[in-house]
């Protein structure tokens, strides 16, 4: 689960400051990734909610500073998938 | 998800396939519709720029919240029309002083079209946050002052832009403040803030060139619950749920589309299962789905938005696989159907491939195959048209047909801002067309058949009533057009003033009917010489002299004003060889020549060029009173 969670994320990452997918990591911050700035942080929470079909707190928003804590997050917020 | 065709994208814009990377950009599109993908979409425009043919446009958003991520939405989805849109957004809640300030940057980025987008809170947060605690007169006073503004702000815009202009309405509070008490009142909340959006659409008619976005109807299309997110509001300034971004880009783009020129003239239908469910050849008359109940009740909600576009001036045409008899039947017969033979101009019912009756029937109705839309329910049939007709614009029909219609009407090449007398006769000038076609066969020469149509022509100056008309026809017309330059309303009325200048246009009746505006001539003075800067027919009346009257009165007007040469610029495009030969076949002669095109010049000092002899002409000057109204003979 975890796994397909961080493969969309990567994605849309990748999408969002144009760079290749696979320079993408669970480690990847505003730090590591130039383009991540503030107003892209914006349109990757709305990527995020609009992909997932889900909506992200003021709080969780607080928390998502790089790519783990993004999918860890989505995937506490994703419905149980049945075994 | 798409993966591949990113990579493969990549790599035709590395290797330098700029055709072929946008057509994979354009299937991205198709497939995946969310903001990622349009990211993407809109970071590799950039790097096409240049490259492929895109019409560049430029919209400047004004506003009172975040709209940053709307913009690679809207960017992706104006591409697939063939636009290059580029963005300039305002500062926070500083459309004010950006309209009122001539040298602020939305002035200075020059764009073509500019949105207003204030909220309700912003623009009055009296009559949004502390709607209880006013007495009437209060209210009444908050309306009327955010009234003002919006005239002041439509005003100045107007002396300092000849941008298009969208403003959005004000929008309804979800839950207004005096609970139900407000939906009983004549000047409740709900009332006030509706009479403001009444008075803009006022405002909007009287500054030519604005138009009303009606932003509180599109929250209520979409659930005025689930459009807002007010914790986002309360964090990022951004009052729009993630899901709902998209509806309001593809809102701004239904204006978008059209106001750039991009516009179906004709639509072209497929029969089987997307007119009626089943197929006619296998399923017979009786059937056939379709009627006012399930399941054939979304056929003819199909055929109810075609009608409407029909009324809009849209042309409609068949292009089906079938035998003629059957589909006939059907049209002439089921009683069912709303659309019958006289609703369509054109017809290619037979085996042959699809793209191949698309380009007769352009052919046939004298358009471009860029002016065609093609609706088919079949994706292989849409496919095989998008690859080999990639000008047309298919429309992607949804699997349930219940929601065909919408699709259609939702279609941005249908929008028209602005209609005239024209554009809701035009199916009938097609099918009185055709008994011209069929009468011209019978006579022995053309000069036979044009005395035969007793054409009518009237020639006069631009005037209040035909502006609207002269400016659509110079944003229209491709073939017959000598310079392709193309005017909004406000440019043209502007040239009129010029000292100098004339903008003339043309109307045309004859035995079979009234064509009503069908031709312009804007020219102007320059030392000696008449320069014609723009000279146009619509495609309805090609080829039966209409050029030569019009351009015969524009000598003797230049003669008259004394200038001893008429010249001009003939700039070839993809579509205009029509008017290719216009200037040589009137004597005029070749100066120079350049890439862009060629300069023709005429002496006038041997006298103007003649009327032909079987066009009554009507000259009407400035003045506004009839010159002469006599079958000129001296050609």
């Amino acid at each position: 689960m975890r796994a397909i969670v961080f493969e969309q994320i990567r994605r849309i990452a990748s999408d969002l400051f144009s760079v290749r997918a696979e320079r993408i990591t669970i480690e990847s911050s505003p730090e590591s990734i130039e383009q991540w700035d503030s107003a892209k942080h914006l349109d990757l929470v709305l990527a995020i909610e609009d992909t997932f079909k889900l909506q992200l707190s003021p709080e969780e928003i607080e928390q998502m500073k790089n790519i783990e804590q993004i999918t860890k997050i989505v995937e506490s917020k994703l419905p149980a998938t049945p075994a | 998800m798409a993966d591949n065709l990113r990579e493969e994208v990549d790599e035709l814009i590395a290797s330098g396939s700029a055709e072929a990377a946008a057509q994979r950009l354009l299937e991205l599109g198709r497939k995946e519709s969310g903001p990622a993908a349009a990211a993407f979409i809109a970071s590799r425009i950039e790097k096409l720029r240049g490259k492929i043919r895109l019409l560049e446009y430029r919209l400047s958003i004004l506003r009172s919240f975040t709209v940053e991520p709307l913009v690679p939405t809207l960017r992706a989805a104006a591409f697939t029309f063939g636009i290059d849109l580029q963005v300039q957004i305002g500062e926070f809640n500083a459309y004010a002083q950006e309209i009122l300030d001539p040298e602020s940057s939305l002035y200075s980025f020059a764009p073509d079209a500019v949105v207003l987008a204030a909220r309700t809170v912003d623009l009055a947060p009296d009559l949004w946050q502390d709607f209880t605690s006013l007495s009437p007169a209060s209210v009444s006073e908050a309306t009327q002052r955010v009234c003002r503004s919006f005239r002041q702000w439509l005003q100045a815009f107007r002396e300092r832009s000849q941008a298009s202009l969208l403003v959005h309405t004000l929008e309804q509070p979800p839950r207004p403040s005096a609970g139900l008490l407000d939906q009983q009142s004549l000047a409740g909340q709900a009332e006030s803030i509706q009479s403001i959006n009444r008075e803009l659409r006022l405002m909007a008619r009287e500054v030519g060139g604005v138009y009303v976005m009606d932003y509180d109807a599109l929250i209520a299309r979409h659930g005025r619950l689930r459009w807002q997110d007010d914790r986002k509001w309360l964090t990022a300034r951004m009052p729009i749920a993630a899901d709902h971004l998209i509806y309001l880009s593809r809102e701004w783009l239904r204006f978008l589309v059209p106001l750039a020129g991009k516009i179906a003239k004709a639509l072209v239908v497929d029969l089987d299962n997307t007119l009626w469910g089943g197929v006619i050849g296998e399923d017979g008359i009786n059937g056939i789905r379709l009627g006012s109940e399930y399941p054939g009740a979304a056929y003819q909600e199909l055929q109810r938005a075609m009608l409407d576009l029909s009324r809009r001036g849209i042309l409609l045409a068949i292009c089906s696989k079938n035998n003629l008899d059957d589909a006939m039947e059907a049209l002439e017969k089921h009683p069912g159907m709303l659309l019958r033979p006289k609703h369509f101009s054109a017809m290619r019912v037979n085996w042959s491939d699809k793209s191949q009756g698309i380009r007769e029937i352009a052919e046939e109705l004298n358009i471009g195959i860029e002016s065609i839309a093609f609706l088919d329910d079949s994706p292989f049939e849409r496919e095989l048209v998008r690859s080999a007709l990639s000008e047309v614009t298919v429309i992607d029909l949804p699997e349930d047909p219940l929601q065909y219609a919408a699709a259609l009407r939702e279609c941005p090449v249908f929008e028209r801002l602005k209609l005239s007398a024209e554009d809701g006769q035009r199916a009938d000038f097609y099918s009185k067309e055709r008994e011209r076609v069929q009468a011209e066969q019978t006579f022995r020469s053309k000069e036979d058949f044009y005395r035969f149509l007793r054409q009518e022509a009237e020639i006069a100056p631009v005037d209040a009533s035909s502006l609207a008309r002269i400016a659509q026809l110079t944003q229209k017309t491709n073939q017959f057009n000598l310079t392709t330059r193309r005017y909004t309303e406000l440019q043209i009325s502007e040239m009129a003033e010029r000292p100098g200048w004339q903008v003339l246009s043309i109307r045309v009746r004859d035995r079979f009917g009234d064509h009503g505006l069908v031709g312009v001539a804007i020219t102007h003075d320059e030392q000696g010489s008449c320069e014609i800067d723009t000279f146009l027919l619509s495609c309805r009346v090609i080829g039966r002299t209409i050029e030569t009257t019009l351009l015969s009165n524009i000598s003797e007007r230049a003669l008259e004003r004394g200038q001893e040469k008429l010249c001009g610029w003939f700039t070839r495009t993809k579509k205009n060889a029509p008017a290719g030969e216009f200037y040589s076949r009137h004597g005029f002669e070749l100066m120079k020549q350049n890439a862009e095109g060629s300069y023709w010049t005429l002496d006038l000092k041997r006298g103007p060029i003649a009327c032909p002899e079987w066009t009554k002409l009507t000259v009407i000057t400035n003045g506004g009173k009839v010159e002469s109204d006599s079958i000129r003979t001296n050609s």
